[in-house]
């Protein structure tokens, strides 16, 4: 299944709606990558909180697409990690550095503001 | 755990003539059951067992554990005994009631009745033996049951406390709007550590943190893998968007973890609790003002 990604203001938004396979994971960085320069974006939001797993394949995805996205100018926060999952990437050693956090969307979208503003 | 209800499941093996010998004994015990009960008692004062408790109760129990351990002895079953000797347990436990004393006067009864076979069946020594023979397995194992009730109950009040002291152990406070703190105090262990880093996840999702101090000022010492379970607390915290601030390092500690290699380069932190909430405020953006002015500037 595709991740829709919506544009919200100068952000994009990507809600994961079920679990997704590598080529998926995949299909979702190219787009964002892909999208974050079509519409000018400054910010991406990859929202996660359907996830129950996220294997070791999924973070390095994820941090890829962090990395290539600061490469095209704007910044990437992952929100709605769960409790059970942080705990368990944690355990295996996944622990998506120097990509943003954040609780949830409400999180994500103020970390971007702050982000953002300091970078005017 | 002790598991004893298969054993005691299965019936005495009495034959006939054991039958009738148990049944012999039983009216014995029961036409002295006053005089038998009152020098049981008093074995039991002049040992010095169950000094927690006060003559009347000490008279009063034994009236019921004899009266248990008769009929055990009649009828050669175990539940309404193991049923007395667990109820039994429940009530002298918190009275400091220790395992010696209950097992002592147990022991006593088996000894006082006993005697007081030895005093009937004296003049016909095969008759003694016979009764003997039916008397000593049931009784050795009524002070098996009420020793292993006892004990099995020690342990369940010790597993109730253990669980009650691991949850008061991990307090996660709520100090101002999305900042937590998180008091550790005492030694921890995998479990404990696990323990922790569970519950303040969850809190952090709950209170919507944004910052937590972690305070272990009342941890007296570290080693490896508390370390490590505390860096991945910080690390597991950051995924879920909040910032970890570890307070309290005592130099000790400090010198362990900097011997010992750990990696605590992702990890934030302040000297005391003070600075480590003053920090947290910082990074929320909180300025606290006194209302009043201070003494010195006044």
């Amino acid at each position: 299944m595709e991740v829709p990604i919506l544009k919200q203001g100068a952000y994009l938004i990507a809600s994961v709606q079920s679990a997704l396979a590598d080529a998926e994971m995949i299909q979702l960085r190219d787009a964002l990558v892909d999208k974050v320069g079509k519409f000018r974006s400054r910010g991406v939001i990859v929202d996660v909180t359907v996830l129950d797993v996220v294997d070791s394949f999924a973070t390095r995805t994820l941090r890829d697409l962090a990395h290539m996205i600061r490469l095209r100018g704007a910044e990437t926060v992952i929100v709605g990690i769960q409790p059970e999952v942080a705990f368990a990437m944690v355990q295996l050693g996944l622990t998506l550095e120097g990509v943003g956090t954040a609780l949830d969307l409400e999180e994500g979208l103020a970390f971007l503001n702050q982000k953002t503003q300091s970078v005017e | 755990m002790i598991e004893p209800e298969a054993y005691l499941k299965e019936p005495l093996p009495a034959g006939e003539s054991d039958v009738m010998l148990l049944r012999e004994l039983v009216a014995h015990l029961r036409r002295n059951r006053t005089q038998l009960r009152e020098e049981w008692a008093r074995r039991i004062t002049q040992a010095q067992l169950l000094t927690a408790m006060s003559k009347d109760e000490i008279f009063k129990e034994a009236t019921s554990v004899y009266d248990n351990y008769v009929e055990a002895l009649e009828t050669g079953t175990m539940e309404a005994l193991q049923t007395y000797a667990r109820d039994l347990s429940e009530r002298i436990i918190p009275r400091g009631v220790e395992t010696h004393e209950v097992v002592g006067i147990v022991l006593l009864l088996r000894d006082v009745l006993a005697r007081s076979l030895f005093a009937k069946y004296q003049a016909d020594f095969a008759l003694l033996n016979c009764i003997l023979d039916a008397y000593e397995p049931a009784a050795n194992r009524i002070a098996n049951t009420v020793a292993v009730g006892f004990v099995q109950e020690r342990e369940r009040i010790i597993m109730e406390q253990q669980e009650a002291i691991r949850e008061l152990s991990t307090p996660v406070l709520q100090v101002r709007e999305r900042l937590l703190i998180l008091p550790i105090i005492g030694a921890i262990d995998p479990h404990r550590a696990r323990q922790l880093t569970e519950q303040l996840l969850g809190a952090i999702r709950t209170n919507r943190a944004k910052v937590v101090v972690i305070d272990i000022t009342g941890v007296a010492v570290i080693d490896t893998n508390v370390a490590n379970h505390l860096v991945q607390t910080v690390e597991a915290s950051r995924l879920l968007g909040a910032t970890v601030i570890v307070t309290g390092l005592s130099p000790k500690i400090a010198q362990t973890l900097v011997t010992i290699g750990v990696d605590l380069s992702k990890m934030n932190t302040v000297g005391d609790l003070q600075g480590g909430i003053e920090e947290a405020e910082k990074l929320l953006a909180y300025k606290v003002i006194a209302s009043s002015p201070t003494a010195d500037s006044a």
